[in-house]
């Protein structure tokens, strides 16, 4: 059976039925000019969107330009963005809410000029947002100015004798641009002109929003539009100047289209159990002790060698041995370009007081690896302190009398139990030889958890073992 | 938790997944490049979003737009970075979104060199990017207070709906130190104003464009008084040595750190120095200054930089006191000495 | 009412008189009217009777309120 019912077509309804939010008395009519192209496009999306009942779900981002206001009409989430960022507030709004429909829609300035990096990378990155690039070739909102897409010889107020490619270059083909990365899965130019122009802009509109609405991936549609107070001309004549002018230079058509192939995406699900969360930041449960057993007078250390000694690594072992003995302890490298050059540096700090500045630039104990590291901090050294000297690699003797020389063959001593490249762990195995402020025990632990091989931990330990004996036959 | 050695850079992301921080956009720099490492290690770990913006501008408006959405975000960057980001920043202290932001500062201007500078200091604290608006600033100076102030900053963040800079530099970035991170796990609360793709929230706008003079006096109007509310509510500072101190030192970050060491040893020396730390920058702990102002003689500023935090220290006292400086830029960090023999010939110029 | 359907309904305070309707229009049924509307432009104006539910004028319209088409459509029961 079949019977006739009355089909009211008029306002969709995901475009506000008053204007509440515009500006001024009249809350009825946009405050585009008469036969703007925004108003049929903001038209063909809100009736998309409420055809596929997809007005809760969307979040439209308003650019700047003409349509900056365009959360005056749409009767979805709104969120208005900086001029030619809308496809990077896209893509937060999308990362936060996978679900929603996020629009950019976009003018040709603001997607085309000042935005183009946003663009190019929301779209690389294969977002999943649905852009809807609106080309005039002009700037409406500030007066007429000249746009990116702007033809050649047109006129417009910053291009009063006409566009020239010697000094503006040429007009830019963003769906052609956009069509040669991966990512996109739909890529359409559409002439929102006559009849048959609006309807395939419409259909082009409805596609971007569907495969949208099935997570398959990140679509991009430029649509000409007039702009007849930009232009100079009446609506009508705005539509043939699309079709004379514009549509030879931006060939309407399908730049790419694999959203036939497009398998829907699904971004991971957040894991929101706390045990969960502390297992993956590493995080052990347990009380650290805050304060030691001995009061330690500050040592102020440096350790210096070349990158590959384990100068920086032997800090760390260092300051986590003394922190997991309730001291207070720091270490910062040497940072930069030189950390991917030659010599490595770090400053460590153990203190049963508040460590103040964590640099050391006098240290109490200097452990230089190499040749280098001596010349280059020997003299720093304070009067009285330690400078425990790599003497495999120094033929050299201290410079200085009034500090106490150790000369160990960090890297002789690492070779005869297996490893040469464990002379960092003979020389932390000489420090505690030295400076009894913590316990062998102690860096046995840091080396446990920081080396995962089993030969490896062993060889470590045993130069740990080697270097500390060394020390106490000084 | 028991305590790890860890960098105050990485020490900000593990606090602020702990404070419910789901997205973090970043772009490299150094040396805050390992807030981003460190994010793009741990966040996607339990499903949460970290993304390489390809540029810090489009790294703040992703942002501004998850912000928006009504989730804790974050980034982070450095001097340069952070000079891209003031456009982001202006627009999300207009459209009321919470953010947090960390800068670690290196020196300047231009691209300066990679180490670290105090030099960011008016670009942060006096708002930076176009308008009249304000960032809450709050500045760790170890590692420790690199996790608790990222997490605090979240806390701020939603409570006043403003920007919140943690200001650090090169220095407390990069050092390794005992961390004690909470047993806790916090959640973002659910904001009411935000734009989630549901029925719930379809009726509402994220906009920082007014069009008509009345509403955007009506936006300044509220935004100042939040500020005031800011600076009457949440000013914080840690007094060293202050007893009796007839200079008072006034350093943040690395030279608080430094400050210490050269206070320490003049004490023992005899001289009647103490230091105030800001922990807050906006709100400037003015309260504290002021009343200090009482009995000290001389404050004296140190900073990294040729003097930008002097200005404030100057209105805070309302020029009651001399202040004196020590500066040092170009990306070297000043001796402990150094600052000593500074403060010390201050100290005999004010006794004299 | 019945067999004035197909028609075209003109918000007369909506329209900006850009006339994209009327040139859109295959039966030619739309004009502009001689006098202004409160906006202050001439607006477009059906004819009654012609209007064959193409709903041409609908999507040409730059107006997204101006135009409702009411039409009648066959339904499964």
């Amino acid at each position: 059976m079949e019977k006739m019912e009355t089909v009211v077509k008029g306002k969709p309804e995901a475009l506000c039925a008053t204007f509440d939010r515009k500006e001024g008395s009249d809350k009825q009519t946009t405050h585009y000019c008469p036969g703007c192209g925004h108003g049929r496009v903001h038209k063909l999306i809100a009736e998309a969107l409420s055809d596929m009942g997809l007005g809760d779900k969307t979040v439209f981002i308003s650019p700047v330009g003409c349509s900056v206001f365009a959360y005056y009409y749409m009767n979805t989430g709104n969120v208005q963005a900086p001029h030619g960022r809308a496809p990077a507030v896209a893509t937060g709004v999308s990362r936060a809410n996978p679900n929603s429909i996020v629009i950019s829609y976009q003018g040709d300035g603001d997607l085309a000029a000042i935005g183009t990096a946003e663009i190019l990378h929301a779209a690389n990155r294969g977002e999943h947002l649905s852009v809807f690039f609106i080309n005039n070739a002009i700037y409406g909102m500030t007066g007429g100015q000249m746009a990116p897409t702007t033809l050649l010889g047109q006129k417009t107020q910053t291009t009063p004798r006409g566009r020239s490619a010697m000094n503006e270059g040429h007009p830019i083909r963003m769906a052609e641009i956009i069509a040669t990365l991966e990512a996109p899965i739909y890529v359409e130019r559409t002439s929102c002109t006559d009849t048959k122009g609006i309807m395939k802009t419409r259909k082009a509109i409805r596609k971007a929003i569907k495969l949208q609405s099935e997570k398959k991936g990140f679509t991009f549609v430029e649509i000409l539009t007039a702009c007849p107070t930009g232009w100079k001309k009446t609506p009508s004549d705005s539509i043939k100047w699309i079709q004379n002018e514009l549509e030879p230079y931006f060939k309407p058509g399908v730049y790419k289209d694999v959203s036939d192939k497009a398998e829907p995406l699904h971004r991971p699900e957040m894991i929101m159990d706390s045990e969960e969360i502390f297992k993956s930041l590493g995080l052990k449960k347990g009380k650290t002790p805050s304060s030691s057993a001995a009061a330690v007078e500050e040592k102020r250390i440096k350790i210096a060698g070349f990158g590959g000694q384990g100068a920086l690594t032997a800090g760390v072992m260092m300051a986590t041995a003394g922190m997991n003995e309730g001291l207070n302890v720091s270490w910062i490298p040497s940072y930069g370009p030189e950390m991917r050059g030659g010599t490595a540096n770090c400053s460590v700090i153990v203190s049963s007081k508040r460590i103040g500045n964590p640099l050391v630039r006098n240290p109490n104990i200097l452990i230089a690896m190499n040749g280098p590291s001596l010349d280059a901090f020997e003299n720093d050294v304070v009067q009285g302190g330690t400078i425990v000297v790599n003497s495999s690699l120094i033929e050299r003797k201290l410079s200085r009398s009034d500090v106490k020389a150790v000369y160990v063959p960090l890297t002789d001593i690492a070779a005869k139990v297996g490893l040469k490249a464990a002379a960092n762990s003979v020389a932390l195995g000489v420090f505690l030889g030295l400076e009894n402020i913590f316990s062998r025990e102690g860096i046995y632990e840091v080396l446990k958890t920081s080396l995962k091989k089993k030969d490896a931990l062993e060889i470590n330990i045993k130069a740990v073992n080697a270097g500390f004996e060394f020390a106490k036959t000084l | 938790m028991k305590k790890e050695l860890i960098k105050g850079n990485e020490a900000v992301i593990k606090g602020a997944i702990l404070s419910g921080c789901t997205h973090f956009f970043g772009y490299p720099i150094t040396p805050a490049s390992e807030i981003a490492q460190a994010a793009a290690h741990y966040l996607p770990l339990t499903g949460r979003t970290f993304i390489q913006a390809e540029s810090e501008i489009a790294a703040i408006n992703m942002v501004y737009g998850a912000a928006s959405a009504g989730v804790r975000t974050m980034t982070a960057s450095s001097g340069p970075g952070l000079s891209l980001k003031q456009e982001g920043i202006s627009y999300l202290a207009g459209a009321e979104l919470p953010a947090v932001i960390v800068d670690v500062m290196r020196a300047g201007p231009g691209l300066g060199n990679i180490f670290p500078e105090q030099s960011d200091y008016n670009q942060m604290v006096k708002g930076g990017g176009h308008g009249d608006y304000k960032n809450v600033v709050l500045a760790p100076n170890c590692a420790q207070e690199m996790c608790d102030m990222t997490m605090q900053a979240f806390e701020l963040a939603d409570q006043y709906r403003v920007t919140v800079v943690v200001l650090t530099d090169g220095n407390i970035g990069q050092t390794m130190e005992p961390v004690e991170f909470p047993e806790e796990v916090k959640k973002a609360p659910f904001k009411e104003w935000s734009v989630q793709g549901d029925a719930k929230t379809r009726k509402n706008l994220i906009t920082s464009i007014y069009m008509s003079t009345d509403a955007l006096s009506k936006l300044n109007i509220r935004l100042q008084k939040k500020y005031a509310e800011i600076e009457a509510k949440e000013q914080m500072w840690e007094d060293f040595l202050i007893d009796g101190a007839e200079m008072v030192v006034v350093a943040y970050g690395i030279m608080s750190r430094i400050s210490q060491n050269a206070i320490e040893e003049l004490r023992a020396k005899g001289l009647k120095v103490g230091m105030m730390r800001p922990k807050t920058l906006f709100p400037f702990p003015k309260k504290r200054l002021q009343e200090l102002a009482k009995t000290a003689k001389t404050f004296f500023v140190t900073e990294m930089c040729a003097g930008q935090m002097i200005d404030d220290v100057k209105l805070a006292i309302e020029h009651r006191r001399p202040v004196e400086f020590y500066g040092c830029y170009g990306g070297r960090t000043p001796a402990v000495e150094e600052l000593k023999e500074a403060i010390e010939l201050a100290y005999k110029k004010m006794v004299r | 009412m019945e067999n004035k359907l197909p028609a075209v309904e003109i918000s007369l305070n909506e329209c900006k008189g850009c006339a994209l309707c009327i040139e859109s229009c295959p039966q030619t049924v739309l004009s502009l009217s001689a006098p202004f509307n409160k906006l202050g432009y001439q607006y477009a104006i059906y004819a009654g009777s012609g209007c064959t539910g193409c709903d041409a004028c609908y999507y040409a319209c730059p107006e997204p309120g101006a135009i409702t088409i009411i039409k009648q459509k066959k339904v499964k029961m």
